[in-house]
């Protein structure tokens, strides 16, 4: 039970004086439970404002935000309480830690939820576990560890809340490639093991295109595309007009095209375009 | 003619840590080449950066910057004018509250006379495209734009030689593009050398040269066909391959004839399909 | 929200009072200070308030950003306001009152002061560039140098600070925004709870504030800083005949305060 329902968002930045700032324009979404979403947009475009909204951390200056039917800012209660239910990462979120020891900082969340000792205990090397950080380190400071070692803590320390809805504004940001794709694992991980919602704000077309199932195209504040990833990457000259490209396979494959070789639709990952060549090389278009 | 930048076997070690950074470097940069160096983090990039501009001097072996040994400590300007450096956080490199006083920063060190520090801030703002900001607030730019403006900030030194220290880490997908088509004209049009270093192959693509970094010695040197084409190295370096060079060699393995190894996306597609139509018609 | 805090206010803009030099301003806030703490009476302040007025309207600044300025001090203004009806020896307004006539003048006076004091400053850096500022400072403090004080180094670290502000404050509501998404409560509680709850912000902003630090540093020194010494600059300022002028109508309004406190006007 986690569904997420936007009704005509809207969110206008310091309204009524001169630097009024409409960030988020009539968003209707529904993001049935258990779902990997994907949202992109480049900056700007007001989606990391939208995701904010998911967790009563920004309040809507229109429409509603439900979860599981109840509107998370009908009281103060609501909007605290919304926030263990739905996780929220921000981008390069090892800047949020501050406590002594890894292990404490990870147990931050479920402290503020006033859990007994033994709940948080189990919660916190539950954590832990999901995002690959050793027990060996929980008494370390997390300031001297590696880039990637922080960021995994600071994941850790929104999953130790066992959030049902699980969003993450940029997770791999700044890492290199070995470091991204273990974030990535962790998060496919936790969702396996969970069945939560989740949400990963991306501009990384390639990443997203491995992993999730819908792709939630935010330009100027709206929602400019909403759909499957075959969906959405087919429409490769409306995406480059909003600024945002396509993943490298669906860009040979546009240009394979081009070149008339008969390609199908809807490729868009390195597997799926060698399989689709190595078919038209034996001659049985599909 | 001289290379602009010549390391001979360099060692370094960070105060208080027990393991190199950099374990015998050799490397030599031609003038007017763009030469990128890629490694994951903690491969030493960074520390082989700050080596080019005496931020860093080596403890056994040395760097020559335009003849000059940065060991030098009577010499350390002379060796920093002719390098600029762009590092990774725009925010933190930016000094001024004003877009062209920032630029003016360095020329304004080095004491050059107002009316060229003029010239050359409007010069520089041109040539990275931020002449119609040079009244703006750079907090109030976009990542690309900010980066651009350190880049300017640089430019106006007029140095030999421009280090990026991965510019483009955190930035979104619109500013990277922008700072390395910059880097890149920077290069190509005002024969400017550059070293880019960073974590992302498709950047390396258009290089004259590709420099792979790992736990502080040089793990492979050549062009970027060269060095994309050893399959066995990228994977024991932990690094990606650029989709084009995925494909051909996975095309390669399942029995292609594929000549020559073009890393972009248009030149890659027009391969294939003129190999395709070819074993085609040779069938037939 | 912490972004909407208007600082280091500067409201470009092209009159007079925005071209003269930065160190005809300063001193002439200097000469303002000194003038209106000179004022005794209704026309010393009444001469003060309009030259106030006037340069506002100079500079064409609104008189609605003045009192935003002024906002924050209300507190305070309403305190010596309030000190100074009560505590004044004169003729009770009626027979048995503490409240006097002269307590009542005494009290509009003092608010008059602190708010014409706050506006004549505001007017200068609502006027000037922070930039502009730094470097007229250390131009007119130039002669501390012979004394060894480090005018170059303090002018420096201002204009940085200047310059760090907006960037401080824009972290701060991110780290703020993170922590509570972990639930963490900056609103309610005691005092103590409520101080305590600060250090998941304080912390890692200052982490993140010396990191910032060390790469500047690195930054900076790579664009060949080295301290003052040799130093040019792109935008030389120099005296104009208006800076003239207006230095010599400050004097005479100068001159003009002390001859009314003398009457004791």
């Amino acid at each position: 039970m986690a569904e997420i329902i936007t009704e005509n968002l809207c969110h206008t930045y310091s309204a009524g004086t001169p630097f009024e700032q409409t960030a988020v324009r009539d968003v209707s979404l529904r993001i049935p439970q258990g779902q990997f979403a994907a949202v992109i947009g480049h900056t700007g475009s007001g989606k990391s404002t939208f995701i904010q909204h998911l967790n009563a951390l920004l309040q809507p200056t229109s429409g509603r935000v439900l979860l599981d039917g109840q509107d998370i800012n009908r009281d103060k209660y609501a909007r605290r309480d919304v926030k263990w239910k739905v996780g929220l990462v921000f981008q390069y979120p090892e800047y949020q830690l501050f406590e002594e020891t890894v292990y404490r900082d990870i147990a931050f969340g479920p402290t503020n939820m006033r859990l007994g000792k033994e709940e948080i205990d189990e919660r916190v090397r539950e954590a832990a576990a999901f995002t690959g950080v050793e027990e060996a380190l929980f008494d370390r400071s997390p300031l001297e560890l590696s880039g990637g070692q922080k960021r995994r803590i600071a994941i850790a320390g929104v999953i130790a809340m066992r959030p049902e809805v699980l969003i993450l504004d940029e997770p791999t940001a700044g890492l290199d490639p070995a470091g991204c794709a273990q974030i990535l694992d962790n998060i496919r991980n936790y969702r396996e093991k969970t069945g939560a919602t989740v949400l990963i704000v991306s501009h990384s077309m390639d990443d997203v295109a491995r992993i999730a199932g819908r792709i939630i195209v935010f330009d100027k504040g709206r929602v400019a595309m909403d759909g499957t990833p075959e969906e959405v990457f087919s429409r490769a000259r409306e995406l480059s007009l909003i600024g945002l490209s396509i993943p490298k396979a669906a860009q040979l494959a546009c240009a394979l095209r081009d070149r008339n070789i008969p390609l199908p639709e809807g490729i868009f990952t390195h597997e799926r375009l060698l399989e689709a060549l190595l078919a038209v090389r034996e001659g049985r278009t599909c | 003619m001289k290379p602009i930048i010549q390391f001979e076997n360099v060692h370094y070690t960070y105060p208080g840590d027990e393991l190199e950074s950099l374990c015998g470097v050799d490397l030599s940069v031609e003038r007017g080449s763009f030469v990128a160096v890629l490694g994951h983090n903690g491969s030493g990039k960074s520390t082989l950066a700050k080596h080019m501009n005496a931020i860093l001097v080596p403890d056994t072996g040395r760097v020559l910057v335009d003849g000059i040994d940065t060991a030098d400590e009577e010499r350390v300007l002379d060796v920093r004018r002719r390098v600029g450096m762009v590092f990774q956080n725009p925010d933190n490199q930016i000094v001024a509250n004003v877009v062209e006083d920032d630029v003016a920063f360095a020329p304004e060190n080095l004491g050059v006379e107002p009316a060229e520090i003029r010239r050359r801030v409007n010069a520089a703002l041109r040539l990275v495209g931020m002449y119609d900001y040079r009244m703006h607030a750079p907090h109030l730019l976009s990542g690309g734009q900010k980066q651009r403006v350190a880049i300017a900030g640089v430019i106006a030194m007029e140095p030999e030689i421009i280090v990026l220290d991965e510019p483009t880490a955190m930035l979104d997908p619109q500013g990277r593009q922008e700072v390395v088509d910059t880097a890149f004209a920077l290069c190509r049009a005002k024969g400017m050398t550059v070293v880019l270093i960073t974590h992302h192959m498709d950047e390396c693509i258009g290089a004259d040269r590709l420099i792979v970094l790992s736990n502080g010695h040089i793990a492979a040197d050549g062009t970027p066909a060269e060095v994309f084409a050893d399959a066995a190295l990228m994977a024991r370096e932990g690094l990606d391959v650029p989709e084009t060079a995925h494909l051909l060699r996975e095309l390669r393995a399942a029995g292609m004839k594929l000549e020559g190894e073009p890393l972009a996306v248009e030149d890659c597609a027009e391969l294939i399909a003129n190999t395709l139509r070819n074993e085609k018609r040779s069938r037939k | 929200m912490l972004k909407d805090i208007t600082l280091g206010q500067y409201f470009p803009g092209n009159t007079v009072v925005h071209r003269l030099d930065p160190r005809t301003k300063i001193l002439l806030v200097v000469v303002y200070i000194v003038a209106l703490f000179q004022a005794r009476g209704w026309v010393g302040y009444g001469l003060v308030t309009l030259v106030t007025l006037l340069c506002t309207a100079l500079s064409k600044i609104k008189l609605r950003s003045m009192f935003k300025g002024v906002k924050p001090m209300l507190f305070i203004i309403a305190l010596t306001a309030l000190l100074n009806i009560f505590y004044t020896a004169g003729t009770p307004v009626r027979p048995g009152w503490i409240i006097t006539w002269e307590g009542i003048a005494r009290a509009v006076q003092m608010m008059l002061r602190i708010v014409l004091l706050i506006s004549g400053t505001f007017l200068l850096t609502y006027t000037t560039s922070p930039i502009a500022l730094t470097d007229g400072l250390e131009l007119l403090l130039n002669p501390l140098k012979k004394l060894r004080a480090p005018v170059h180094e303090m002018t420096m670290m201002m204009s940085m600070a200047l310059r760090f502000i907006p960037t401080l404050i824009s972290e701060t509501d991110k780290i703020m925004s993170a922590q509570k998404a972990r639930g963490a409560d900056f609103e309610t509680g005691s005092l103590t709870r409520r101080a305590k709850a600060l250090l998941p912000i304080l912390v890692p902003l200052f982490v993140s504030a010396f990191k910032r630090a060390d790469e500047l540093a690195v930054a900076m020194e790579s664009r060949c800083y080295h301290g003052g010494e040799g130093r040019t600059r792109m935008k030389q300022l120099r005296l104009e005949r208006r800076d003239l002028i207006a230095l010599i109508l400050g004097g005479l309004f100068l001159a003009g305060m002390f001859v009314l406190k003398g009457f004791g006007l």
